[in-house]
């Protein structure tokens, strides 16, 4: 028996509403992201990608950015900026959003506030820590001076690159973790609390033996999302220190755009190569996120 | 739970945000200063000698950053609410065969990083002359916004009632119509999160522009402060200032908008 005619027309309209985003989706995602493959897997010179006539060169780019010396640092400076970005964004989210659980006169108000950061460019957010951190006029260093310590040259000098950027994304990254967590504690009944209460729990007990194993699901999403937003992080570090001084905070992304973009002859070749490898990562936890997520609505 | 210390909450709370949003108001306190107190050592907590030369210096010099960002803010959500509405209305209500794959393609992409999706974007705009141009920077800024906006609208859109689109079927309207009549009008709350999520990925946007439209004659605000940082440029008053002046559309999106704010970050949003 053939399909009602309503229903066959219900299926028209339905892709006829969807061929828009799905060319879109095709042009300007398959097809970009297969050029950067293509770009990879040949021999591109500004020349070859003037005229588009590029050797192909298999996976020699590949192998040459894992042997080259910026790779280790790249990959090591990824792990470490991820790592602690998320830790302490996770940490001081998860204090501000059991802070923010129970309303008090502005609470709402100040939880709105510390939306702020998230939302701002990140090109403001980054010249704004780069002149506080600035080595001689910054009010970091004024203010360490002041309580008795030496001034850092924070942005300058290679020990404290990586760190000063890592503190300025944990900065950025607050609010998204305190918005997802505090969503996820409203989640939870206070009569479970309660109930725990009675049967005589402290707060601190409560909160590690009651709350935060019910808060597992929305934390899991949390640092995966986190893990993938962080990965990917580029323009924070470009802007305040390019990866540098000497790749001490160069990571995958910044590694990946300078070869490209940031000499003055590019690479186009071994920084697709670069972001590709990111890609993979990405879409590795990208997957587990999916994975994750679709566990917790089945029922 | 009344009535248990609220006053001592609000006074740490306060103290907190205070903490956070201070490189907000030393961003503002620097914005005021005066050119020869820049490097005064210790700096001036407050701004008690304030002067708008910075903020003059924007005026002379950044308009048309500003106005350039506020076109491929506008044209970028222009272009993903005509993408995303559509789409999210075919998988929320019509859901045909090979919908759930498109719904993982669009949470796929989302995920890959806009630095990477330059280099191909280089390349093909190199190809076809769309680079330095604003149209193609506008296609480049939606691709962060599209895959939420569908992601956005579906959810959205799942949630209206069957018996509401059920109801016009039976008056003989097609989906064109329901589309267009019953459930854009009951979209509005997904429409204005869209738009200005939409809006501010677009006016943030640096990796795009300073990949795409590097050698343009238009460019934006992104580029307009990085390049006032890259010429050396000691006037961190004058910098400071344009900071500030880019902060505004987020701080409006704050003020008239916070709970679409919010909903969007828990819809899943995954910021560049």
């Amino acid at each position: 028996m053939a399909a009602p005619p309503g229903r066959a027309r219900r299926r028209w309209a339905a892709w006829a509403f969807l061929a828009p985003v799905t060319v879109y989706l095709v042009v300007f995602y398959a097809y970009p992201l297969y050029r950067n493959l293509d770009l990879s897997l040949r021999d591109y010179t500004v020349r070859s990608f003037v005229e588009g006539n590029a050797p192909f060169a298999g996976l020699d780019h590949y192998r040459g950015v894992v042997r080259d010396p910026s790779f280790g640092p790249a990959l090591w400076h990824t792990t470490v900026f991820t790592a602690v970005s998320i830790a302490f964004q996770f940490a001081i989210g998860l204090g501000l959003a059991v802070f923010f659980r129970r309303h008090f006169p502005l609470s709402r108000t100040l939880r709105a506030l510390f939306l702020v950061p998230w939302l701002l460019p990140l090109i403001v957010s980054a010249s704004t820590w780069s002149w506080m951190l600035n080595s001689e006029s910054g009010v970091v260093n004024s203010v360490l001076q002041r309580l008795g310590g030496s001034p850092i040259n924070w942005l300058t000098s290679p020990r404290w690159a990586l760190a000063s950027v890592t503190i300025a994304n944990i900065w950025i990254g607050i609010p998204f973790n305190l918005v997802l967590l505090h969503s996820g504690l409203e989640g939870i009944p206070a009569s479970i609390e309660e109930a725990a209460a009675l049967d005589g729990a402290g707060p601190w007990q409560r909160f590690w033996r009651v709350t935060f194993p019910m808060l597992r699901p929305v934390s899991a999403i949390t640092l995966l999302l986190g893990l993938i937003y962080t990965l990917k992080v580029f323009d924070i570090v470009w802007i305040m220190t390019r990866g540098g001084p000497a790749d001490s905070s160069s990571t995958l992304a910044t590694w990946s755009y300078r070869l490209g973009f940031g000499n003055m002859l590019p690479a186009f070749s071994p920084g697709a190569a670069v972001g590709n490898l990111l890609i993979v990562m990405a879409l590795m936890f990208g997957l587990i996120y999916i994975r994750v997520q679709r566990r917790q609505d089945a029922p | 739970m009344t009535g248990r210390a609220p006053r001592w909450k609000t006074g740490v709370g306060v103290l907190l945000t205070a903490v956070m949003l201070f490189p907000i108001y030393w961003m503002v306190n620097v914005s005021l200063t005066r050119g020869q107190d820049m490097r005064k050592s210790p700096p001036d907590w407050v701004p008690l000698h304030a002067t708008l030369d910075g903020y003059r210096a924007v005026l002379d010099q950044q308009l048309p950053y500003l106005g350039t960002s506020i076109v491929i803010g506008l044209g970028t959500v222009a272009l993903t609410l005509v993408l995303a509405a559509p789409a999210g209305y075919a998988l929320a209500k019509l859901r045909p065969a090979g919908a759930g794959a498109l719904g993982f393609v669009l949470l796929i992409a989302q995920m890959i990083p806009a630095v990477i999706m330059a280099m191909g974007f280089y390349a093909i705009y190199l190809a076809v002359g769309a680079l330095n141009t604003l149209p193609g920077l506008i296609v480049a800024d939606s691709t962060i916004a599209v895959p939420f906006g569908v992601l956005v609208f579906t959810a959205f859109m799942s949630g209206i009632p069957p018996e509401v689109v059920e109801a016009a079927e039976v008056d003989g309207a097609g989906a064109l119509r329901i589309f267009w009549s019953i459930i854009l009008p009951l979209s509005r709350n997904a429409i204005i999160t869209v738009s200005l999520f939409a809006f501010l990925w677009a006016w943030s946007d640096f990796v795009f522009a300073s990949t795409l439209d590097q050698g343009g004659e238009l460019q934006p605000i992104t580029l307009g402060i990085y390049r006032y940082i890259g010429n050396n440029n000691q006037e961190w008053n004058a910098i400071m200032a344009t900071a500030v002046v880019a902060s505004i559309p987020a701080t409006v999106l704050l003020l008239v908008a916070q709970r679409y704010v919010a909903a969007g970050i828990t819809a899943g949003a995954v910021k560049d």
